[in-house]
């Protein structure tokens, strides 16, 4: 078997998040270093403050302030920082609940070591040196050997509060593509273009993707198929796409390989747009040194008749 | 829904389990070549082809390889065109099954096939996961999932419940299986901290694979099984969302699950538990009520093989199979999904009297 092939994935997204009134007041009230809570019916206090009550479902919105000291619930020691992790030098994981809330925090905390840290310890927020409404603004937990710090006696009130955040995400991964589609990835490399036939409807995939999705059987007959084909529909494309420099408009078509059962899709060139019509015979046009076509033009043959692709659209 | 036996409701049972080995990597098949031997075996188990199922439901996640709308392509080794009836979740398959379970109840499917796969390999999975948490105050901070396991595990500790040695037992125990699908057996170094308190022996091994069973109602399941595993009652439950809400030392979602699933009602002889951390089984036994009387994840569990989605629907599928080879009666399995033991899912099972 061939070596697999393998490619970096990088899958990046910054969603924009809209807060709702409390998370807005809380987020805002990290801008300002004051920790909010919010009072539940029954008098307990949530910090991190939410928007409904996590056992009855009531709305809640009696914000109120706690203190930025409090003490850990329960802890574990990260030795290893990860990307994206509140600091980079070993630290502890730790649910903190800070003085006058009846719930916990989830935050880092900077100690010098394991043995420094305990369930109980009394910490303190560090504030980050900017700070712009986000989670972040508290930069970390740190010890504090003291009594429950004073109030700035915030009524949850700011100027300018924060309507939402941007919560941006970056993942890495090695994209392989397994097996039937490595093999058409090779052989495209090489001009040709190879698909896999089911054993048991017979029906040619290009590309293929290792299964029948009509008999849910593997695939596994290497099949060349092409080079030319019939183009079964299209579309014309009138707006630029970011990093691609074509000109607009141009045409993306359905083109049936000779020999496949399925239509592949691919750029039209070599023709005004407004000339391509179904079942126009294309082929591919490689460009030099490229892995796959880079577009397909006309081949001069009379178009293909209906009969023969009209399965295939 | 409930464990007594509502006057007119369908009976329905696990008839078929398979699943594929789970390995570190796979970086030679696709999803949908993963899958597909899975989705024969079981499919073979009962002499069925694909056209004589009436629903399909399937649990993925597209970030573990971050391949979006992958689990489309992983119907091509179901056979899904012309369109068949079919559903999928973005969870483990033990919820595709809840789904499918409540279709049949509903007499529009006799039969169901339910799989579920994960490919892990390609991504950084204590990474991953972070983004399943609350995006305001949790994600921004990137709390991977041992960090979050081992926070449980140190209340654990600090609340008296166990302690280190208690917890690499729990490792070793799980590891001394005969299951010829784990990934990982035999004596293990419990090794260094990953997070402490929680050392590797303590975390579960992070592989690919893929697992399928087959659901049919009445003498459906009778013709397709010889001794069909009923369903005698399934539920899930989840917990608040905050983690600092929580007591992290309990899981009254997974107690009240298995309440209305009819768990308590009598005793089970084996339990199927989908605890990925040693700690999270310390847990599950105290919400469950499981004493030394009942055979805990003869399968190894998930630290033996914890292959993401679908190693909450293999522990329904292992405890179904134990039914099926007469080696138990009636038998608990669970399935977890999020932090920290997040939400959970009790199924009992039970075969005829021998």
């Amino acid at each position: 078997m061939p070596e697999v092939l393998k490619a970096p994935v990088v899958v990046e997204f910054p969603f924009t998040r809209s807060l709702g009134p409390v998370q807005s007041a809380f987020l805002t009230g990290l801008r300002e270093r004051v920790v909010l809570g919010v009072k539940t019916r029954d008098g307990r206090t949530l910090v991190p403050p939410v928007e409904y009550d996590p056992v009855t479902a009531e709305e809640i919105r009696d914000l109120v302030e706690v203190a930025h000291t409090g003490t850990v619930t329960t802890w574990a020691w990260n030795h290893a920082p990860r990307r994206g992790q509140p600091l980079d030098t070993p630290f502890a994981w730790a649910l903190v609940r800070l003085d006058g809330a009846d719930t916990a925090l989830l935050h880092a905390l900077d100690a010098p070591g394991p043995d420094a840290v305990h369930t109980g310890m009394r910490v303190r927020v560090r504030w980050a040196a900017e700070r712009s409404g986000t989670i972040t603004d508290i930069a970390c937990f740190e010890p504090y050997d003291g009594d429950s710090a004073e109030l700035t006696g915030s009524t949850g009130e700011f100027e300018d509060p924060v309507h939402g955040i941007v919560a941006r995400a970056r993942l890495d991964y090695t994209y392989s593509p397994g097996r039937a589609q490595t093999a058409y990835i090779n052989a495209l490399a090489e001009q040709r273009a190879v698909g896999e036939r089911c054993p048991s409807c017979r029906k040619v995939y290009v590309p293929p993707r290792g299964a029948c999705p009509t008999c849910g059987v593997a695939t596994s007959e290497q099949v060349e198929v092409g080079p030319s084909g019939t183009v079964t529909t299209f579309c014309i494309v009138n707006i630029k796409a970011k990093n691609l420099d074509i000109e607009v408009p141009y045409v993306y078509a359905h083109i049936a390989l000779d020999g496949a059962d399925l239509a592949l899709h691919g750029r039209i060139g070599g023709i005004p747009y407004d000339q391509v019509r179904m079942g126009l015979r294309v082929e591919p046009v490689w460009s030099e040194g490229g892995r796959y076509p880079d577009h397909y033009r006309p081949t001069g043959e009379p178009d293909a008749d209906y009969e023969t692709y009209k399965e295939l659209l | 829904m409930t464990g007594d036996a509502s006057p007119g409701r369908r009976e329905i049972a696990v008839v078929a389990f398979a699943q594929s080995d789970t390995l570190r990597t796979t970086e030679e098949l696709s999803e949908v070549e993963m899958l597909m031997p899975v989705l024969h075996d079981v499919l073979d188990r009962t002499g069925m082809k694909t056209a004589d199922i009436d629903f399909t439901c399937s649990g993925s996640s597209d970030y573990l390889a971050g391949r979006a709308f992958s689990f489309t392509l992983a119907l091509d080794g179901v056979g899904a065109w012309p369109p068949i009836s079919e559903s999928h979740v973005e969870m483990d398959g033990a919820w595709a099954m809840y789904e499918a379970w409540t279709k049949l109840l509903t007499g529009d499917a006799d039969t169901a096939l339910v799989y579920s796969y994960g490919k892990s390999s390609p991504g950084s999975l204590r990474d991953v996961l972070t983004r399943q948490l609350d995006p305001y105050y949790v994600a921004p901070l990137w709390p991977d999932s041992v960090a979050l396991a081992a926070l449980q595990a140190q209340a654990l500790i600090d609340a008296g419940h166990t302690d280190e040695p208690a917890l690499a037992a729990i490792g070793a125990r799980s590891r001394s299986t005969d299951n010829p699908r784990a990934q990982l057996k035999g004596p293990v170094p419990q090794g260094d901290y990953l997070v402490r308190p929680l050392r590797t022996g303590d975390c579960p091994p992070i592989g690919d694979g893929a697992a399928a069973v087959i659901l049919a109602a009445g003498e459906r399941a009778r013709e397709l099984c010889e001794r069909p595993a009923w369903i005698r009652g399934i539920d899930h439950r989840i917990e608040a969302h905050s983690l600092g809400v929580r007591d992290l030392t309990d899981s009254p979602s997974t107690r009240l699950a298995a309440e209305r699933a009819g768990a308590f009602e009598r005793p089970v002889d084996t339990a199927e538990l989908h605890a990925p951390f040693t700690s999270q089984e310390v847990v599950l036994r105290r919400a469950l009520r499981l004493d030394d009387t009942v055979r805990v994840n003869p399968s190894g569990g998930a630290l033996a093989a914890n292959p993401m989605m679908a190693a909450g629907l293999v522990r329904i599928g292992e405890a179904a199979a134990r039914i099926h080879r007469g080696e138990s009666d009636r038998a608990l399995a669970h399935a977890t999904s999020g932090p920290c033991l997040q939400q959970n899912l009790v199924a009992v099972l039970e075969g005829d009297p021998r």
